[in-house]
C-alpha cells in the first residue's frame, strides 16, 4: 500500500474541480433546507439543467448544438433553472413538506430519463449526452491547459487549476450572496416562515413568494454547480445527475451544518476528502492484490457503500453537524 | 434519553456490522466487470431468436482498432475495453448469417460511450421494423395486457410503501430496495444454490419479510422512538437505499440476469398482435389472488382492522387498546414480504437487476400519489390505474419515456387533486 499517494490523492480532490461543483450544489440546497426549509430532493434536476443548458446552447452545430458563446449559454442555464424551480415550486409548495420531497425527486428523474431517452438523442445526445462545448472556457485560462502546475508533492493539470480558480470564485459570490440576503429583511422573513408559517402570514408576509424566490435562488446555484460539473468534464451526460447526486450535496450541507454560511463549502470539502480517500484505498488495495480475487472487480463500489452508511450516521447521531445549531435544523415534515 | 440513545447506536453498529461484514466475507461474485461492450444479438424478425456469428469491430475515439466482438451460438457477445470514454463499433455486414438484416441497413457504425465500471449494450437492432408496421388497434389488447401486469406488480410493491406511510408518516425512500432484494434473494438460491425458481420464491418472500422487519426493528423502531424528524427518516432511508443499492451491485454485477425457468416459454395464445407465454397469465392470477386476499386481511381480520386503525388516526388507535407497536412491526413484515414478491414477479419479464427497486419506487410514488397517500386501497388502485395508463402510453410515445408519463401523471395530480383520487382532503393540510 503506497499511503503517500492515496494522501496525496486524497488532499488534492478535496478542494478540486468535482468537489467545488459538489458545494455549489450544496450551497443551493443550503438556501432551500437550511434557510427556507424546503425538502428539494431534486437539486441533481437543477444541475443537470445547468449543464445541458450550456452543453446544447455552446455545443458547434455538428455536435447538434447552437455554437452559441459561453455568456449565452450560462443564461440560458440559469433561465432554464429558474423555470423549472417555477414548474416545481407552483404545485408542490402548497403541499406538506413531504410532498415537495416527492415532487422535486420525480422531476429530477423526469429530467434524467427525458435527457437519456432515445427519443430526443438528437437534441441531447441520448445516454452517451452531448460534449465538446468548453473550448471557449478553456481558451480563456490564464494557465496552460495541458501543463503540470507543482507545489512540493502536489500537482493540478493546467485545465483543471482554470476550472478550480472560477469555481472557488463563484463559491465566494454565492457564499457573500447568502451571507447578506440572509441578513436583510428578506432572509429575516424566509427564516421565520420556516419556523412558522402561519404566524408569519398572519403578519401579512406573502409565505408562498418567499418559498418559490427561495427554490428559485437555490436552484440556479444548483445550476452553477451543474455548469462547472459539465465544463470540467467537457462533457454533460445524463447519469450524472441521478439522485444520488442530490444526497451527496445534502451530506455537505448536513455536515457542515444546515442554515451557516460557510457550512456547505466546509461540509463539501471534508466530504469530498472522506469519499475521496475511500476511493484512492479501495483503489490502491485492488492494484496491491489486496482485495479478494472475487471482490476485487466491484471495488469501486466500496466507497458508495460507504457514502451511504455515513450520511445515515450523520443525520442520526448528530444532525446539526459540525457548525449547525440543533435547534434550527430539527424542522417537521409537516 | 441516555440510554436510548446508546441504544440506537448498538443497534445502528449491529447493522453496519452486519453490512460489512456482508461486504467482506462475499461469496463468488460474479466474474467479469471493469468496462466494456457485452450483450446479446436478437433477430426480431425470426420469434426473437439470437443472431449468432456476428463480428463488430470496435475502434477508439481516435479510430485506432481497439478490439473485436463475435456472437456466439447464443447471439451474446462481449469485449473488455481499456479504459471508459468514447469509442465506436462496426457492424461486419458481411458476418450476418443468411436472411438476417439489420433494421436500418445504412446503419452499420455506433458511436457510444462506456462510463467507468459499465458493460454497455450495443443497439443494433435486426429484422424488420415490426413497431411502424402494426396499426395501434392490433398492438391494443396485448398492450393493455402488459399494462394489467404492471399495474398490479406496482400496486403489490407499493401496498408496504402507503401503509408504512400510513401507520408512522414515514417515506421510505428504501423501499425499492425491499422489492430488489426479493428478486435477487430469488435468484441466488435459483441459480447459485441450484433450488427451482418456485421454493427459491418462498424462501425469498419469507427473507424479505424478515430484511422488513429486522430494519424495523434494528432500525426504524428505535428512530421512531427517539423523535426524529420526518426528514432526517427520509434522508436516512436514502442513506440505507443507496449503501444497499451498493451492496447489491457489488455482490450481484451491472449485469441484468435470468432465472433459470420460465424464461422462454411457447406461447399459450395469440392476442392481437402480441404472444401471450403462460407466465403472464400465472402472474396475473397469482398478484390478483394475493392483492385479494391483502384487501381481505384489512378489511376482515383483526389485525387488519387494526392497521387501519393505526393508519387512520394513531393516537386513537393506540388510546382504545391497540399494540400500535406490534401493528407497525406487522405492516413492515407485510409490506417487505408483498415487495419481495413484486420484485420477483417483475424479475419474470425483465430479468433481475441491481438497480429495478429503485426505478419502481418511482412508479410506486406517483400510483400511490394517484391513489392518495397514505391510503390502503386508494394506493393500490391508484397504481394498478398508474402503471395500465403508463404502458398504454407506449402505444403513443417511445417506450424509453414511458416512465416519464408517471411522472407527469404525480406532478398534474398534485396540481389539482393533492389528495388523491381516493384520498381525503384533510390529509394534505
Amino acid at each position: 500500500m503506497n499511503w503517500t499517494s492515496i494522501l496525496i490523492a486524497t488532499v488534492s480532490a478535496s478542494i478540486g474541480p468535482l468537489a467545488v461543483a459538489n458545494i455549489l450544489a450544496a450551497q443551493g440546497l443550503n438556501i432551500h433546507y437550511g434557510y427556507a426549509g424546503l425538502f428539494n430532493f431534486g437539486q441533481a434536476g437543477f444541475m443537470a439543467v445547468g449543464a445541458y443548458g450550456v452543453a446544447i446552447t455552446c455545443a458547434s452545430s455538428e455536435a447538434g448544438g447552437y455554437g452559441a458563446p459561453l455568456w449565452a449559454g450560462v443564461c440560458v442555464a440559469i433561465l432554464a433553472a429558474v423555470v423549472l424551480a417555477l414548474l416545481m415550486g407552483l404545485p408542490a409548495l402548497r403541499l406538506r413538506g413531504d410532498y415537495l420531497a416527492i415532487v422535486t425527486i420525480a422531476t429530477s428523474e423526469i429530467i434524467r430519463l427525458m435527457l437519456r431517452s432515445e427519443a430526443i438523442s438528437d437534441f441531447a445526445g441520448g445516454n452517451s449526452g452531448v460534449n465538446g462545448f468548453a473550448n471557449d472556457f478553456f481558451a480563456a485560462s490564464w494557465f496552460t491547459n495541458g501543463k503540470r502546475f507543482e507545489w512540493g508533492p502536489f500537482s493540478y493539470l493546467g485545465k483543471d487549476l482554470w476550472v478550480m480558480l472560477i469555481g472557488w470564485i463563484v463559491v465566494a459570490v454565492f457564499a457573500l450572496v447568502t451571507f447578506f440576503l440572509m441578513r436583510s429583511p428578506w432572509g429575516r422573513v424566509l427564516r421565520s416562515v420556516r419556523e412558522n408559517e402561519d404566524a408569519a402570514r398572519s403578519l401579512g408576509k406573502n409565505a408562498q413568494a418567499f418559498k418559490l424566490q427561495a427554490l428559485v435562488l437555490g436552484g440556479v446555484m444548483g445550476a452553477g454547480g451543474g455548469i462547472m460539473l459539465a465544463l470540467f468534464q467537457n462533457l454533460a451526460v445524463p447519469d450524472d445527475y441521478v439522485t444520488r447526486t442530490t444526497f451527496i450535496a445534502y451530506a455537505a450541507v448536513i455536515l457542515g451544518g444546515a442554515a451557516r454560511v460557510g457550512g456547505p463549502v466546509i461540509g463539501g470539502v471534508i466530504w469530498y476528502t472522506a469519499f475521496q480517500f475511500m476511493l484512492s484505498l479501495t483503489d490502491e488495495a485492488k492494484r496491491n492484490d489486496l482485495l479478494p480475487e472475487s471482490l476485487a472487480p466491484n471495488a469501486a463500489l466500496l466507497p458508495f457503500v460507504f457514502l451511504g452508511i455515513a450520511l445515515m450516521c450523520l443525520v442520526i447521531f448528530r444532525p446539526q453537524g459540525i457548525f449547525g445549531d440543533r435547534k434550527e435544523v430539527e424542522l417537521d415534515a409537516r | 434519553m441516555r440510554l436510548r440513545l446508546s441504544q440506537v447506536s448498538s443497534r445502528m453498529l449491529l447493522i453496519l456490522g452486519v453490512l460489512i461484514a456482508a461486504v467482506l466475507v462475499a461469496p463468488g461474485a460474479s466474474a467479469q466487470e471493469g468496462e466494456g461492450i457485452q450483450g446479446t444479438f436478437i433477430n426480431r424478425d425470426d420469434g426473437k431468436k439470437p443472431v449468432p456469428g456476428v463480428v463488430v469491430v470496435v475502434s477508439d475515439a481516435s479510430g485506432t482498432k481497439v478490439g473485436t466482438a463475435t456472437s456466439d451460438a447464443d447471439g451474446s457477445y462481449s469485449l473488455d475495453l481499456p479504459k471508459p470514454g468514447k469509442y465506436v463499433a462496426e457492424l461486419q455486414i458481411k458476418s450476418l448469417p443468411t436472411g438476417v438484416k439489420l433494421t436500418d441497413t445504412s446503419k452499420t457504425k455506433l458511436s457510444f460511450q462506456v462510463n467507468p465500471g459499465q458493460r454497455k449494450p450495443l443497439i443494433f437492432p435486426f429484422g424488420k421494423d415490426t413497431a411502424t408496421g402494426v396499426s395501434i388497434w392490433a398492438k391494443l389488447p396485448g398492450t393493455l395486457l402488459d399494462g394489467v401486469r404492471l399495474g398490479l406488480i406496482i400496486a403489490m410493491t407499493a401496498i408496504g410503501l402507503s401503509l408504512i406511510y400510513g401507520t408512522t408518516q414515514f417515506t421510505n425512500f428504501a423501499h425499492g430496495e425491499q422489492v430488489t432484494f426479493g428478486a435477487l434473494a430469488t435468484w441466488y438460491l435459483n441459480q447459485e444454490a441450484g433450488l427451482s425458481v418456485i421454493p427459491a420464491a418462498l424462501i425469498a418472500i419469507v427473507l424479505s419479510g424478515a430484511l422488513g422487519l429486522g430494519l424495523d426493528a434494528g432500525l426504524w423502531t428505535p428512530l421512531r422512538r427517539r423523535k426524529t424528524s420526518p426528514f432526517a427518516l427520509m434522508v436516512v432511508s436514502f442513506g440505507l437505499s443507496i449503501a444497499l443499492q451498493a451492496v447489491f451491485q457489488f455482490f450481484y454485477g451491472t449485469r441484468t440476469k435470468p432465472f433459470s425457468e420460465y424464461g422462454i416459454q411457447e406461447p399459450l395464445f395469440k392476442l392481437g398482435n402480441q404472444n401471450v407465454p403462460p407466465r403472464a397469465v400465472v402472474m396475473i392470477i397469482i398478484s390478483v389472488v394475493v392483492l385479494g386476499s391483502v384487501g381481505l386481511f384489512l378489511q376482515r381480520a383483526r389485525f387488519g382492522k387494526a392497521m387501519r386503525a393505526v393508519a387512520d388516526n394513531g393516537p386513537l388507535a393506540s388510546s382504545s387498546g391497540i399494540n400500535t407497536d406490534r401493528v407497525v412491526r406487522l405492516v413492515w413484515m407485510m409490506g417487505a414480504a408483498l415487495a419481495g414478491l413484486g420484485g420477483i414477479l417483475y424479475s419474470l419479464d425483465n430479468q433481475v437487476s441491481f438497480g429495478q427497486g429503485q426505478s419502481l419506487l418511482l412508479l410506486m410514488f406517483a400510483g400511490i400519489t394517484l391513489g392518495g397517500l397514505g391510503t390502503s386501497f386508494g394506493a393500490a388502485a391508484g397504481c394498478f390505474i398508474l402503471g395500465v395508463a403508463i404502458q398504454l402510453s407506449t402505444l403513443f410515445i417511445p417506450t424509453s419515456l414511458k416512465s416519464v408519463g408517471a411522472l407527469v401523471i404525480l406532478i398534474v395530480v398534485l396540481m389539482f387533486r393533492p389528495q388523491g383520487v381516493f384520498g381525503r382532503k384533510e390529509r394534505v393540510g
